[in-house]
């Protein structure tokens, strides 16, 4: 009995777990039908969802960054030309130790301290970790070298890039100005502009001169190559491309040969020098003192350059042409003496008895003349030739404030020239309104005076006093003040872009005749240029300058060498030349340089010469060698 | 002297020809896929070869033991097994934020692999020795024998192992006949303490699980693995895109592609007809267990070979179900194709017992 019982619950043991087996059995059916059912749904009907996702998981579009514009002078010689090198690069988020993986690179190229630095500013600054350069311009060993332990530094590649080079060095810095790595102010600006895209792989833009302003020229059209990637983003292999497009060829209304007679003109002074084509505004010298080597700032400046051109008392960075604003001194007297004929305060032939000294109805304070005990009997004329303060005095005060801002700002002054180089700055002519506005003061009559020699609140940058001497030599037919003769879209032959007019003055031939055969009685003996302009096979007509660095008390006497070298006189001289039919104008000025015909007129002069003589000074005769001769 | 023929017959006699079959075509399609997984690199398709013959071997060892062998190895290997669990938990070696692994000086070991045939070859150990007298208490135990080694795994923490040695011993408890009842109150409970649950987990695998919910949220994350795997699978459509041609596989967007993710490469380069084919693989050899299983003489072999194969279906299932975004990413390898020595070597050694099963039963019944 009991073994039947046995017997018959082991059959029943068996059926229940084949019964549990056949559930098990149909449950992993089931499931495996889920599974199919999901291969389906993938694999069937979301295949093309899923095939898109694919391929732009492998196709990665790699921007081609495009050549950047050359830049020429007006002949074609190169300011701004590439050349290509290899870099060794790191992009950093793929290395974990950084310092050793430098360490270990050290061992292959040549790496120094100061790359290092430079490569440490740049992580700082760089966006979103790029790719940086530890160092530039490799050796053909050193990529030898590299390339055979290459497997060594995951993260290091070489690149063969296109880098950015200034022939000319210091002596077109503030002209052409350089190009360095785009940081994140560069970014949020292309982005501001909707442009950033074209700037996808470049790692350059212009960041001052003329690199800066003619970016959108200079840079070109990115292209675009299809390429298969990995997860990685190594790219496998090409695709398709769209071509870049490389960036237009700026050529200058420059000529580099005279920019370079000009500046080494300057010998050791500091300073700035505008020359122009009074006839169409072209710029033909564009100097300022010092320079520096923009060579230095395209990979980022290491920090002993940087300290050093940043901390220098001479600040070579500022560019004095464009952006400093010194009083214009006595070069301002033809213009006074144009809006005094305008304005028929002052007839030609009205003569005043110089006494040395000027002084305001009702007022005992002595404006002195440079002269002292005065000039005696003065003309317009002679009061140009000469320099005469006391006839300016009386000429402003009579004008009036007024009339004075009306008229130089119609000149120009005041205001920005509209040249084509960003970061211009306006100088100043002085108001009532302005001067309520900016000292919450009355004008008084006292603050006229010493504006009509060119003293007091008035500023003028030399760009601005350069381009004022060209629309007088213009007869008051201004043109805009221009760098860019062609834009060499594709070919070499871009027609010139026009020269743009921007007012005429409408000045009487004869006020205009009177004002310029003054101006080249100055260069004349007698005048206050004669020594800077002696036997010159031209005709030259110019006006010098002193603009005070530090202020005089009454009775007290200017003696350069009791001041401290900062705190001289600085030195202007304007010219143009042929008197009768100007080819160029210019403006000279030489920081703490003293007198205007002694320091400016000089560098004028060889200026002059270079242009329109072909002359090249011998390269040691600088301005500083001859000083002192005449006065202002 | 035997003779070739004879030679041949002897060394076949254990090996179920059919279950040898469908193990070695899948096999064959672990070295070709492998190849290509691995970007041609012949040194891994050569060690995944090395590691089918030890197994291999070590399969024919256990098929050839006659089946008394394997009840009395069980005890034993359960307690070495819990002793190295215990020695992992206070001394073992922490490798991506796990202590799974133990060095016992020669070798440091996974003695959480060793479970996966410890724990159910335990567990039917156990209901033979009650078989006569099965009460409630006995499932009690047997559910407790199981628990302790899936808990210790759980915290080193292994989320994949212990599920799928938890679904291994299951099966057991299931074909030994737990009731109805039981498993609906089990059901419940487990349901009421999933939050409990939850806050127990660790966050990389609170994260796996929130990803397979939504995995885009975080697709260079820790989504990245799963959105891959899709991709791939779908990409392959139905023919799939050739072999060595899968894109996400040979341009790196595949993780783990030898291993765990080698599944997305076979779908990826071979499509619906190859993830169909390779189904039928699967089907294949679980059929043939459950055949086994069906006609196996003692409580203890039925129950053993029942969890083997039930245990088989679930890798393979969690592993295609977590390629293919239905499950979250567990680290489950892809059974007898993915790359790896150890889970070769447990797998086939849980075919050995099968074919031990198998052959002695038709030894004992001549």
């Amino acid at each position: 009995m009991k073994r039947h019982v046995e017997l018959k619950n082991h059959q029943r043991e068996i059926y229940y777990f084949r019964f549990r087996l056949m559930l098990s059995l149909s449950f992993v059916l089931v499931m495996l039908l889920i599974l199919l059912a999901r291969f389906i749904y993938l694999q069937v009907i979301k295949h093309d969802y899923f095939q898109t996702l694919a391929e732009s998981n492998r196709i990665a579009v790699v921007p081609v960054v495009p050549n950047r514009g050359l830049i020429l002078d007006r002949n074609g010689v190169v300011l701004a030309r590439n050349y290509s090198g290899y870099t060794l690069e790191i992009a950093s988020r793929k290395v974990a130790d950084l310092e050793a993986t430098i360490n270990e690179l050290s061992t292959l190229v040549d790496i120094q301290p100061k790359d290092r630095k430079r490569f440490k500013k740049l992580l700082a600054e760089s966006r979103n970790f790029d790719t940086l350069p530890i160092r530039n311009r490799l050796s053909d060993e050193e990529v030898a070298r590299f390339a055979a332990q290459r497997y060594r530094f995951p993260g290091v590649e070489i690149k063969a890039r296109l880098f950015r080079e200034y022939p000319y060095g210091q002596g077109t810095s503030h002209l052409i100005g350089y190009i360095g790595r785009i940081n994140e102010k560069d970014v949020d600006q292309l982005e501001q502009e909707d442009i950033a895209s074209n700037y996808l792989g470049s790692d350059y833009i212009g960041k001052t001169g003329l690199e800066q302003s003619y970016e959108k020229e200079l840079h070109g059209t990115t292209g675009f190559d299809q390429v298969e990637v990995d997860a990685g983003g190594r790219a496998v292999r090409a695709l398709s491309r769209i071509a870049p497009k490389s960036g237009n060829t700026l050529m200058l209304t420059l000529d580099a040969k005279l920019q370079e007679v000009a500046e080494q003109a300057f010998g050791n002074y500091r300073g700035a020098l505008v020359a122009i084509d009074p006839s169409n505004g072209d710029i033909l010298a564009f100097v300022s003192k010092p320079g520096y080597d923009p060579n230095l700032f395209i990979d980022g400046i290491d920090t002993e350059n940087w300290e050093a051109l940043n901390n220098s008392p001479d600040v070579p960075l500022n560019n004095r042409a464009l952006r400093g604003q010194y009083p214009p001194g006595s070069t301002i007297k033809p213009f006074m003496a144009l809006a005094g004929l305008n304005y028929n305060e002052r007839a030609p032939s009205y003569t005043i008895s110089d006494p040395g000294y000027y002084t305001l109805p009702g007022n005992r304070h002595q404006y002195r003349d440079w002269k002292q005990g005065g000039h005696g009997r003065v003309d317009m004329f002679k009061s140009i030739v000469i320099s005469c303060d006391t006839y300016y005095y009386g000429l402003a005060t009579e004008l009036g404030i007024d009339k004075i801002h009306e008229y130089l700002t119609e000149f120009g002054f005041g205001r920005k020239t509209g040249v084509d180089m960003e970061g211009e700055v306006s100088g100043l002519i002085p108001s009532q309104e302005w001067k309520m506005k900016r000292y919450k003061q009355p004008w008084y009559a006292g603050d006229t005076v010493s504006v009509g020699i060119g003293q007091g609140y008035n500023l003028v940058t030399p760009l601005q006093l350069a381009s004022a001497t060209a629309t007088l030599a213009n007869d008051g037919i201004a043109f805009k003040p221009h760098f860019v003769k062609q834009i060499q879209r594709s070919n070499a032959n871009a027609p010139d872009i026009a020269p743009q007019p921007v007012f005429d003055l409408h000045i009487k031939p004869e006020n205009i005749d009177l004002v310029k055969r003054a101006m080249e009685a100055v260069t004349q003996p007698g005048g206050t240029a004669a020594g800077a302009s002696a036997r010159a096979s031209y005709r030259m007509a110019g006006k010098t300058g002193t603009a005070q660095v530090v202020g005089m008390k009454q009775g007290e006497k200017y003696d350069a060498s009791k001041i401290s070298e900062y705190n001289r006189d600085h030195a202007w001289f304007i010219a143009f030349a042929p008197a009768d039919k100007p080819r160029i104008a210019l403006a000279v000025l030489a920081e703490n340089g003293g007198h205007g015909g002694s320091t400016a007129a000089p560098i004028a002069r060889k200026v002059l010469d270079y242009y329109l003589l072909g002359i090249i000074p011998k390269p040691l005769e600088t301005a500083a060698d001859k000083e002192g001769v005449e006065n202002d | 002297m035997m003779t070739k023929r004879e030679l041949q017959r002897r060394f076949m006699a254990h090996l179920d020809p059919i279950l040898l079959l469908s193990i070695s075509l899948l096999m064959l399609l672990s070295l070709v896929l492998l190849y290509s997984a691995s970007d041609s690199n012949w040194m891994r398709v050569l060690g995944q070869f090395v590691n089918i013959l030890v197994a291999f071997a070590a399969m024919w060892i256990v098929a050839n033991m006659p089946l008394h062998y394997l009840m009395r190895s069980a005890v034993p290997i359960y307690i070495l097994g819990m002793v190295l669990l215990v020695g992992v938990a206070l001394f073992g070696d922490i490798s991506h934020g796990a202590r799974r692994w133990l060095n016992i000086g020669v070798a440091t070991i996974q003695p959480s692999e060793l479970m996966k045939i410890a724990v159910p070859l335990m567990m039917a150990w156990y209901f033979e020795k009650h078989e006569a007298t099965l009460t409630l208490k006995n499932y009690f135990v047997a559910a407790l024998l199981l628990l302790l080694p899936v808990a210790l795994i759980a915290r080193q923490p292994d989320l994949g192992t212990s599920v799928l040695i938890g679904a291994s011993g299951f099966y057991v408890l299931f074909l030994a006949g737990l009731s109805w009842r039981i498993m609906l109150g089990m059901a419940v409970i487990a349901a009421a303490s999933a939050p409990f649950l939850w806050s127990m987990l660790h966050d990389y695998q609170r994260h796996r699980i929130l990803m397979l919910l939504d995995p885009s949220q975080d697709a260079l994350g820790k989504g990245y693995h799963t959105i891959q795997g899709m991709i791939a699978v779908g990409s392959g459509g139905i023919l799939g895109k050739g072999y060595l041609n899968g894109t996400q596989t040979h341009l790196d967007f595949l993780p783990e592609r030898t291993t765990d993710f080698i599944f997305a490469v076979w779908s990826e380069e071979f499509g619906f007809l190859g993830n169909f084919i390779l189904l039928g693989l699967y089907i294949f050899v679980i059929g043939r267990g459950f055949v086994i299983t069906a006609n196996a003489s003692t409580y203890f072999t039925r129950l053993m070979a029942g969890s083997i194969t039930l245990t088989f279906f679930t890798y393979a299932f969690v592993n295609m179900g977590m390629v293919s975004g239905i499950l979250p990413v567990v680290g489950v390898p892809l059974p007898l194709v993915s790359y790896g020595g150890t889970s070769m070597l447990t797998l086939l050694l849980g075919f050995g017992m099968l074919m031990s099963v198998h052959s002695h039963k038709q030894l004992v019944k001549t």
